[in-house]
């Protein structure tokens, strides 16, 4: 059986609340023993010494792609990219050709990732037949074959009486409702944030409000019927207040943010480029200060990268026909260590947290741990390292990256998969 | 001038602008010979690409290199690629596979310019992109300005309308404010767009308070579909409330200025008193128009000159 020994590193296991320097011997696909001073013959040895030693990174919000968009990503480049990143675990959207709203669909992925994959994947499934949002998906059948939650993403249940009989019924099993919150109407044909920004730059903004108006919604739906729901991609300073709140009171939400919506503001998009054209928008700097806020407070529980590749064709054209979305997952871990771990505003704990044992709880898996009998999810960063952001060698297919050539803190050594080196 | 290619006034240094004024001083005259032809531009070839309808821009850059003896060729959107499906970067390719020397366009998308100019040795000169800029625009108003008050420092400028959509409007906040005008915006609060006032202007929504002591009155065309996307009520009312008429031309100066970029809609942003006043500059703005085109087009084609 292989056998890894990591030394001398910085083991950071928020589940136990442990910081400490120990070591970790793996065993084929578990985790055998941590500890100071440990020894194993014949292991691979990792040294390990002034490195972070998180579990494995999870990653709930990607779009792999596959099946449909192969030219954007598949299973295979996607996971390679996850792989890079720093990710052992990540969730697909289900917006697919065909969508995931099918046991078939499901079944699909999870066989796909299987043979391709390098990293272990969940998929989400739709809430409504095609993403459509007229009848429901079969959620129950989809839950007993491994839906790891339920998203319309990016194409929002605009519906309100839809969407309090997708979380009543999802509630039977406590499944999660993702909502990507956008007012359609309110959106409408906005490219980028509206504001000062978007006045000067002559450009169509997406108002604040028409992602508030529906995170209010979906906090009084979750109330009312107490299902578990999910603010994707969470981006503005209101939405992350009305958050803390209902978390207060004990509604049962919770909420990501993206490593953009934490490190950019629609100052980004003066220039045109469409690689900063991301839905929601980059947001503005009060808004990214309450992003940051949540994050430190907890009231955002999950750092997700809504990767989003796309084909040059789809971005190297003008600013308003250009696709929406970034390549995040290589540019994830080097974010989070610059803007948030470095300057103090997460401890390493609070960093794994965010983006290994949230997701991990929010999505039930057995992963974002690290203890003995614990599967071997291992992610090794380097938070010292200086990078700087090389969108052309990216693993992803997807070069759409608003960090090329961005000088930035923090490398992914090694990422370790059930016990296989995939970095 | 420092430019290559012309994509917006935001661009522009202040001496960048009073050189291209300064210049069609000296172009306007060439429009009143008896034989309207010069060989400044005498061999380049300029396209007039334009992914909008438009008459009168594009009139007006077509004679104004043609008294500068250019060749001009037209592509508007009908005709062109774009419903073939090609995009803006190969449609850039395939004229400088032909040697062209000037690209005038005009299209709906804020931007799409710099995207072309990325793609072109050719000069660049934007007619109007989306609900950003029409340099040329505001460059034969900030023209006429001048050469009825003698300078636009200090002066009150007043703009009403549908600012929200108007890339006229934000052509001429970012000159005017440059150049030292006082810019003063007026309009329902539904067709000011969000944090205007950061580019340095006054934000009213009575029309009349906005025009006490005012300079220069500009209209923008106020466009139907607007009403129907719940922008305003109806035409009636916002004549009734935005409408210039000889009751809020009473609060301005009595040598106010009145121009408009057109078409105008008679009646409904402006009255036709107004428009036919001895205030009026609104044919004016037309000629000028032709003189600062002439300006640009010599300026943009004659490397290292300044």
């Amino acid at each position: 059986m292989d056998r890894i020994l990591i030394k001398g590193g910085r083991l950071i296991d928020p589940a136990s609340d442990t910081d400490a320097v120990k070591d970790i011997l793996v065993e084929g696909s578990r985790i055998v023993q941590t500890g100071s001073g440990l020894n194993a013959g014949d292991a691979t040895l990792i040294n390990a010494e002034g490195m972070l030693i998180f579990p494995g990174l999870i990653d709930m919000h990607v779009h792999l792609r596959e099946p449909g968009f192969e030219h954007k990503e598949t299973i295979e480049s996607g996971t390679g990219s996850a792989a890079v990143g720093g990710f052992t675990t990540i969730a697909c959207m289900p917006n697919t050709n065909p969508v995931i709203d099918s046991p078939a669909m499901v079944e699909y992925i999870y066989l796909k990732a299987e043979k391709e994959g390098r990293v272990k994947v969940k998929p989400i499934a739709a809430i409504t037949k095609g993403q459509r949002g007229e009848e429901l998906s079969p959620i129950g059948e989809l839950v007993r074959y491994g839906a790891a939650a339920f998203s319309d993403d990016g194409h929002p249940v605009s519906g309100s009486n839809l969407m309090r009989r997708a979380m009543e019924y999802a509630s039977m099993w406590d499944a999660l409702i993702i909502s990507h919150c956008e007012d359609l109407e309110l959106s409408r044909d906005g490219v980028m944030n509206e504001g000062d920004m978007s006045t000067m730059l002559g450009m169509r903004g997406i108002p604040s409000v028409a992602e508030e108006t529906m995170v209010a919604r979906e906090i009084a739906l979750s109330r009312y019927t107490g299902c578990r729901v999910h603010i994707a991609h969470i981006s503005t300073k209101a939405s992350v207040e009305m958050v803390r709140l209902a978390k207060a009171e004990g509604v049962r939400i919770s909420a990501e943010a993206t490593p953009h919506h934490f490190s950019l503001t629609d100052s980004a998009v003066d220039g045109y480029s469409s690689m900063t054209k991301v839905n929601p928008p980059l947001r503005s700097e009060e808004d990214v200060e309450e992003v940051i806020r949540g994050l430190k407070d907890g009231t955002i529980d999950a750092i997700a990268t809504d990767h989003a590749p796309h084909h040059r064709d789809d971005k190297e054209v003008e600013y308003t026909a250009a696709a929406f979305g970034i390549s995040g997952l290589e540019t994830a871990v080097p974010l989070a260590v610059t803007h948030l771990l470095r300057p103090g505003i997460l401890t390493p704990l609070q960093m794994a947290e965010r983006m290994s044992l949230a997701p991990s709880k929010l999505l039930k898996l057995d992963a974002g741990y690290i203890a003995e009998g614990g599967p071997a999810d291992i992610t090794i960063i380097d938070p010292e390292a200086e990078i700087t952001v090389d969108a052309a060698k990216f693993v992803s297919k997807g070069k759409n990256s608003p960090f090329d050539g961005m000088k930035l803190w923090g490398r992914v050594v090694h990422t370790i998969v059930e016990g296989r080196m995939t970095r | 001038m420092r430019i290559k290619n012309l994509l917006g006034i935001r661009d522009l240094s202040n001496e960048d602008i009073l050189q291209i004024l300064d210049t069609a001083v000296l172009m306007k005259p060439i429009m009143e010979t008896k034989n309207k032809r010069t060989t400044y531009l005498m061999g380049k070839i300029l396209v007039t690409l334009f992914y909008e309808n438009s008459t009168r821009t594009r009139v007006s850059f077509e004679l104004a290199a043609k008294y500068l003896g250019a060749t001009t060729t037209n592509i508007s959107s009908s005709a062109s690629s774009v419903m073939k499906g090609e995009t803006l970067i190969d449609t850039a390719r395939t004229l400088q596979a032909m040697g062209v020397d000037i690209v005038v366009m005009r299209h709906p998308m804020t931007a799409a310019h710099r995207l072309l100019a990325n793609h072109l040795n050719a000069v660049v000169i934007n007619a109007g992109d989306g609900i950003n800029e029409h340099p040329t625009q505001a460059l034969l108003d900030m023209f006429t300005i001048r050469e009825k008050k003698g300078t636009l420092k200090g002066l009150k400028v007043v703009i009403a309308g549908d600012i929200l959509h108007s890339r006229v409007a934000r052509s001429n906040i970012w000159g005017l404010t440059k150049l030292g005008a006082r810019v003063v915006l007026a309009g329902p609060a539904t067709l000011i767009p969000k944090g205007i006032e950061k580019m340095g202007v006054e934000v009213y929504h009575d029309i009349k308070k906005a025009a006490v002591d005012a300079d220069v009155i500009m209209g923008l065309r106020i466009q139907l579909e607007r009403q129907k996307s719940g922008l305003f009520p109806s035409l009636r009312e916002y004549n009734m409330l935005f409408g210039i008429d000889e009751y809020v031309l009473e609060a301005a100066r009595e040598d106010v200025l009145i121009m408009h970029p057109g078409p105008t809609n008679r009646g409904v942003e402006m009255s036709s008193e107004i428009i036919d006043s001895d205030n009026s500059a609104i044919e004016e703005q037309v000629t000028n128009g032709v003189a600062v085109r002439m300006a640009i087009l010599y300026m943009l084609t004659r490397e290292g000159v300044s």
